[in-house]
């Protein structure tokens, strides 16, 4: 009886005014940011994987690839930057895969609010893993010995192309996020179509030595493109095409599938 | 098994006489009313008019209809309950009265607004908790009711202030840094309807607020259920115990199939299926069948049992007759563990109306872990 009594005394309480689309989506950005307070094993993930991946393949790979671990850093870099943000964005598909098995979308969806506000929040979650990721990864580099010879100007424009490549494919595992139910099926299906993606690119080694079809395989990654334009922009020497050509793939998928999330978010 | 059994049929009894019902409208209504009848109870909370009215709804997912064509229509102020086994499109019709789901046919007004023109307008007068907390694990309550607060347009201090309030009066307090993930089922549910109530809702929708939880947490729900009708909020809760309908609802509206098959008090059901209804429990279950046959030939009416066969349930019509049939059981030796009078229980007619002579096994199951 005492919750009844105390329900009874509970403040009624009218709607406020409208809060803005801003606002709504400000809210979920805020929650994003809980996540990373609550949830600091993704934050180990997140600092971890791109340190082991520079060091393992400068040291151990470096040499025998490009002759010695500092002239093979000064190329793997600006890729390794490319990789870890297409790897990112992985954080908020299998977030929005709990949240529907959760039902906390239904909640969502049943307030009076912005209804892509709940994706701007996670676009500010992609936003901040990507910026955490591309400063630990130079500083890591600054210190084995990377140079940007670009300067700060090409380092600033480089952030503000791999938030844009960010931007793009984090539209892929939002989707997958919400077609597939299981967080896990959501990283598995994911990884599967991002691998081939990455390593059959132009990140880790120079594609002459590859067989002729791959090559042309390679060059023609979208991966590969956003990779030589980071090169040109950090190292100098970036031509406007370069930089064109990498935003063909973000462009276009957020161009196709942002509608597609509209579509399917409110289908459900 | 057949003790606890026994108990449960003697409390659903006590219902069925109507002891626990004291406000509820006594008339005789017939049964598949489908005209909106507002309760003297109800009338003086709750302004006139409709909290929900709805004409014809429909939603098919590939070839099933699972909501098939329902009407409904609820007084502001009520605990609507919508009554029905699992699969019978209770979930899809209040999935699309809270604007989750489109309708393939038919329309809807929720608190004066129309579902499909002004979905935005409805979900500003409505308030939704589904089947499974709708919750985020990895924040705090109290973080939980702040990021909603805040969705709604409370500014900081006032978001704040709101969501202790709720906190407090649900009594969560104490609980209010733990992360979500760290709460009982109880709690989970305790804030998801708190998180349903941060600004007050003109109507609830309360989907299975019950399930899964034991009894003294299923006790916490029902009263805080009570309280908000108390304090003028329309609740439309699912639900598929017949019991949470029979205590909490002032009407329910049975469902199967995605069709209403029967609407109105749990009195007008009750009596729809007919009183006088004897109840007897056997000393000895290996004589059910013994007895069975006497009461039908004595009393020329089907005889139901329960799942475990050692209670019996048939109409009697008359008292005297219902003295006539226990007499002659006794004549035959047949030891009486227990009996009584009254109307049927309501799963007595929820069976009836669906047209299932036995309790299914879902359900009994369910009644099971109750007792």
């Amino acid at each position: 009886m005492t919750e009844a009594t105390s329900l009874m005394r509970l403040r009624r309480v009218a709607r406020p005014p409208a809060p803005s689309a801003l606002s709504n989506a400000l809210v979920f950005g805020w929650r994003a940011v809980l996540k990373f307070k609550h949830v600091p094993e993704q934050l180990f993930d997140l600092v971890m994987t791109p340190i082991m991946f520079t060091l393992l393949f400068t040291f151990v790979f470096g040499g025998a690839l490009a002759g010695s671990p500092s002239e093979y850093l000064q190329f793997f870099l600006p890729g390794i930057l490319v990789q870890t943000v297409v790897f990112n964005s992985v954080y908020s598909g299998m977030g929005l895969s709990t949240d529907f098995g959760k039902g906390l979308f239904d909640r969502f969806r049943s307030l009076p609010i912005w209804s892509l506000a709940p994706f701007a929040g996670l676009m500010v979650g992609d936003i901040l893993r990507h910026l955490i990721a591309a400063t630990i990864i130079p500083t890591i580099g600054l210190i084995l010995g990377y140079r940007p010879e670009a300067g700060v100007l090409g380092v600033v424009a480089a952030f503000a192309m791999l938030t844009a490549i960010g931007f793009g494919m984090g539209w892929v595992f939002i989707v997958l996020g919400l077609l597939i139910r299981t967080p896990t099926t959501v990283m598995t299906a994911g990884f599967t179509f991002l691998f081939p993606l990455v390593f059959a690119s132009n990140i880790m080694v120079d594609p002459s030595t590859m067989p002729g079809w791959l090559q042309a395989i390679v060059e023609i990654n979208p991966v590969s493109l956003m990779t030589t334009a980071l090169r040109g922009l950090m190292g100098g020497g970036a031509s406007a095409a370069d930089v064109l050509l990498a935003l063909i793939a973000p462009v276009a998928l957020t161009a196709v599938l942002a509608p597609m999330t509209l579509w399917l978010y409110l289908r459900r | 098994m057949v003790l606890a059994t026994g108990r449960t049929v003697g409390s659903a009894l006590k219902t069925a006489i109507g002891a626990s019902l004291p406000v509820r409208r006594s008339s005789n209504a017939a049964m598949n009313e489908m005209l909106p009848s507002p309760q003297p109870a109800a009338a003086s909370s709750a302004p006139e008019g409709l909290a929900i009215s709805a004409r014809g709804l429909a939603k098919s997912f590939g070839t099933v209809r699972a909501v098939d064509g329902i009407d409904l229509d609820v007084p502001r102020g009520m605990i609507f309950a919508i009554l029905g086994p699992n699969g019978a499109g209770k979930t899809t019709l209040m999935r699309m009265l809270a604007t989750l789901s489109q309708p393939d046919e038919g329309s809807a007004t929720i608190m004066g607004h129309d579902l499909v023109a002004a979905p935005h307008a409805v979900r500003g007068a409505i308030a939704m908790t589904g089947q499974f907390a709708s919750l985020d694990e990895d924040l705090t309550g109290r973080e939980n009711l702040v990021l909603l607060s805040r969705l709604w347009g409370f500014r900081g201090r006032e978001a704040k202030k709101r969501s202790d309030e709720l906190l407090a009066a649900f009594g969560l307090s104490g609980a209010a840094g733990k992360q979500v993930k760290d709460y009982s089922g109880g709690m989970r549910r305790r804030l998801d309807i708190a998180a349903s109530l941060i600004v007050t809702p003109g109507v609830l929708f309360l989907d299975e607020p019950t399930t899964g939880l034991d009894p003294n947490a299923r006790k916490d729900v029902w009263n805080m259920i009570r309280g908000l009708a108390a304090s003028g909020v329309t609740i439309l809760l699912t639900t598929q115990y017949l019991e949470e309908a029979d205590q909490l609802a002032a009407r329910i509206a049975v469902i199967d199939h995605g069709r209403k098959i029967a609407e109105g008090t749990s009195r007008d059901l009750k009596a729809a299926t007919g009183s006088g209804f004897l109840h007897v429990a056997l000393a000895d279950p290996d004589r059910r069948d013994e007895a069975a046959h006497l009461l039908e030939t004595l009393l020329g009416q089907s005889v139901s049992r329960s799942a475990e066969g050692a209670e019996l349930h048939v109409m009697a019509g008359t008292a005297q007759a219902a003295n006539e049939a226990l007499a002659a059981l006794i004549a035959a030796g047949i030891e009486l563990a227990d009996f009584s009078m009254g109307q049927p229980s309501l799963e007595q007619v929820f069976f009836a109306l669906t047209d299932r002579p036995r309790p299914s096994a879902e359900l009994q199951e369910k009644k099971g872990t109750r007792t």
